[in-house]
């Protein structure tokens, strides 16, 4: 049996993966009684169709780039790092008690300073459980997914318990002060022009891609992207190679935590403006079907982040529009994971199996 | 603390660890087998589901109980094939079955139910109810054990006492009988068992489907005993901590047992507030006592299983040699 083509494997077996995906999607919203077709019709019209759309479809994105990079940068070491919810929870620990308590005089310095305070929160949350499962070979898995839940504990407390203001019934910080506002898209000159109305994607998008580049840049192009790749292909060969492999375990881990906990400078500071209980929202799961998606490549999961935007914000189109229940996105990010994650093999087995039937035709028509 | 409010938390200990101590002898026999299985929360949520409506549309919490099973083997047997059959990643695969879990018992409570992912309370014949162990009533009176005796052991459902009874007879398939001899050298070692004409497929298939039963026991307790209906994620992270319980346990049933209880009792600790302030003499929020049983779990990951050595090949699919 031959091998499929690079450009197969690299492009069709996700594209498949996905198909298969959405077709299994569509069986579930037939199944509960309603259309698929009104479904991807009404998801279609409102995230893509129209500026407004773009305007949360992009928002959406920004919040996967960031979760989604995190889990690539773990998985490079070998680690899968599901705790991303919980460091992006914590990172907008780091975000509001940044904007709230230090006075900037404008939103590009606050912007920097939020920035480097949720990626620190973020892996310090992330640090944890690399160092038990450096040092104690505790598993990473569950330690993170555990952590999630006492970072969902923790926030509440510190949202109901310390920051709220008085008199305040909501569990949640003071509105951030006016300084640290980020243009959104429709503020920004030129930008403008497409987006007319409010939207709440903002610049964090850019810093989103800047981002994609540097972790790029990261894992292919410096000594300690390749200490991280050497150590996920084989621990053997890297301590051989002289690679240390708690030292690996912790700065991977911490920039994975790093880069889900700067996801809170799009969700808190960029939209919200305030730290409110949840605020996540599943950002940091959806994270683990943008890398698997995205083949852990920074490309891959800038597109894949685009098309969970779509996903997401057309879910909540379907929330609002129809009578599928908004948890079909939760649904279609198992179903993805489960395709592109878990039987990949099946579908590279799939279109191995089609195109030896099309080499077998070709060699026919040759020899008669 | 008066032995009184002791023997309610003690209580609850027990009808709290039940759905943990299913979960985790159904991890048991997975990973035992080689198989990782993060998807126990998953499996558990998706038969709490299926019990609890299936329960309210007949009545009969019987027919409940058997749709739990049927729909917990169904993701068993999708892991299977994704874990078994076309050697995808095991952790992955119970990831994301926990997400399709997840929504898809929401959307189908509220297309049968239409109260916003919820199913309708069950009560009477629909719900596993409690049942008085001999002579619990009489002995009330005898000091000391008396109570304990119809306070705690006495009065739970039926599934509780199955629960129990499950951790002998895992023991017994496991340690006593040739399928479990086969089922733990497919863990250790599988191309031994290949060699000797075994189907380690088909051992592993066996292994997984086990799980699905389980799975679906601690689902159909969480729905139709512990509480009277399905809510979204009531499973709560529970499918997690039984993995925790297990690693604790280094694999073994009795072991399982103590575990169990132990999460457990963290988790009653958790509902009762009052006492906790009441024995430590400072007030501690309610957060953090909902964190609790997830701190500790990280806890005893850290430090207190001492070497917790799992299956030699866990996790990885057995790829034949041709």
């Amino acid at each position: 049996m031959e091998r499929l083509p690079r450009w197969a494997d690299v492009a069709l077996v996700p594209l498949i993966s996905l198909l298969l995906a959405a077709i299994i999607a569509a069986l579930v919203i037939l199944a509960i009684g309603q259309d698929p077709w009104e479904a991807i019709t009404v998801m279609v019209q409102g995230s893509v169709m129209n500026a407004y759309g773009w305007g949360y479809t992009l928002y959406y994105a920004t919040s996967f780039m960031f979760t989604g990079l995190a889990v690539t940068v773990a998985f490079h070491a070998g680690l899968f790092n599901i705790g991303g919810e919980g460091q992006a929870q914590l990172g907008g620990l780091g975000v509001a008690l940044c904007c709230l308590f230090l006075p900037w005089p404008h939103w590009s310095l606050a912007l920097i300073g939020a920035t480097f305070a949720g990626a620190a929160f973020g892996a310090a949350w992330a640090a944890v459980p690399a160092y038990l499962q450096a040092k104690r070979g505790s598993h990473i898995v569950i330690t993170t997914i555990m952590f999630n839940y006492i970072a969902s504990a923790f926030l509440i407390f510190m949202l109901v318990d310390v920051l709220r203001p008085d008199g305040q019934m909501d569990p949640a910080t003071a509105n951030f002060p006016e300084a640290t506002h980020l243009p959104t898209l429709n503020e920004i000159p030129g930008l403008n022009l497409i987006f007319t109305s409010g939207v709440p994607a903002n610049v964090t998008l850019f810093i989103a891609l800047a981002m994609a580049v540097v972790v790029w840049a990261l894992l292919w192009r410096t000594r300690l992207g390749y200490a991280i790749r050497a150590y996920g292909k084989s621990e053997p060969a890297a301590r051989y190679a002289g690679i240390s492999p708690f030292g690996i375990i912790m700065v991977a881990m911490m920039i994975s935590g790093g880069l889900a906990g700067m996801m809170a400078i799009n969700n808190v500071m960029g939209e919200a403006e305030r730290l409110l209980g949840n605020s996540a929202s599943g950002a940091g799961f959806i994270g683990i079907a943008v890398a698997l998606m995205g083949r852990n490549h920074p490309v891959g999961v800038v597109l894949a982040a685009l098309l969970f935007g779509f996903l997401f914000q057309g879910g909540a189109e379907l929330g609002l529009w129809t009578k599928i229940p908004i948890e079909m996105r939760t649904v279609v990010q198992g179903l993805v994971i489960l395709f592109t994650g878990a039987l990949d093999m099946m579908v590279r087995m799939l279109l191995t199996w089609i195109f030896n039937l099309f080499r077998a035709g070709r060699m026919a028509k040759g020899a008669a | 603390m008066d032995y009184a409010t002791l023997l309610q938390i003690l209580d609850s200990t027990i009808r709290l660890a039940t759905p943990l101590l299913f979960a985790c002898l159904a991890g048991l026999y997975s990973e035992r087998a080689g198989i990782f299985d993060i998807g126990l929360e998953g499996k558990m949520l998706m038969a709490a589901m299926s019990s609890a409506s299936v329960a309210f549309l007949t009545g009969s919490v019987w027919a409940g109980l058997m749709a739990g099973i049927l729909a917990s083997m169904l993701m068993a047997g999708i892991h299977g094939v994704a874990s078994i059959t076309f050697r995808g990643n095991q952790l992955i695969s119970g990831v994301a079955l926990n997400f399709v879990a997840s929504g898809i018992t929401v959307l189908v409570a509220q297309r049968l139910f239409g109260q916003g992912g919820r199913t309708p309370p069950l009560e009477g014949e629909a719900r596993f109810n409690p049942i008085t162990l001999p002579f619990a009533e009489e002995l009330q009176g005898v000091p000391i054990l008396g109570p304990l005796y119809y306070e705690v052991i006495s009065g739970h459902s039926l599934l509780v006492y199955i629960a129990v009874l499950t951790v002998p007879l895992t023991w017994w398939i496991l340690f006593r009988t040739r399928f479990g001899l086969r089922l733990r050298a497919v863990g250790e070692n599988p191309a031994a068992v290949d060699t000797a004409g075994i189907s380690v497929v088909g051992l592993r298939f066996a292994a997984v489907a086990i799980t699905g039963i389980l799975c679906g026991l601690a689902g159909a307790y969480m729905a139709t005993a512990l509480q009277a209906g399905f809510g979204r994620e009531m499973t709560a992270g529970r499918g997690y901590i039984a993995l925790a319980a297990l690693i604790f346990a280094k694999w073994r049933p009795v072991a399982a047992l103590w575990a169990c209880l132990l999460f457990g009792f963290f988790q009653a600790l958790a509902l009762r507030p009052d006492v906790v302030q009441a024995v430590v003499q400072v007030k501690i929020p309610v957060p953090f006592l909902d964190a609790l049983p997830y701190v500790l779990t990280v806890l005893v990951l850290a430090g207190f299983v001492g070497k917790a050595i799992p299956p030699r090949a866990g996790g990885e699919p057995y790829v034949k040699e041709r």
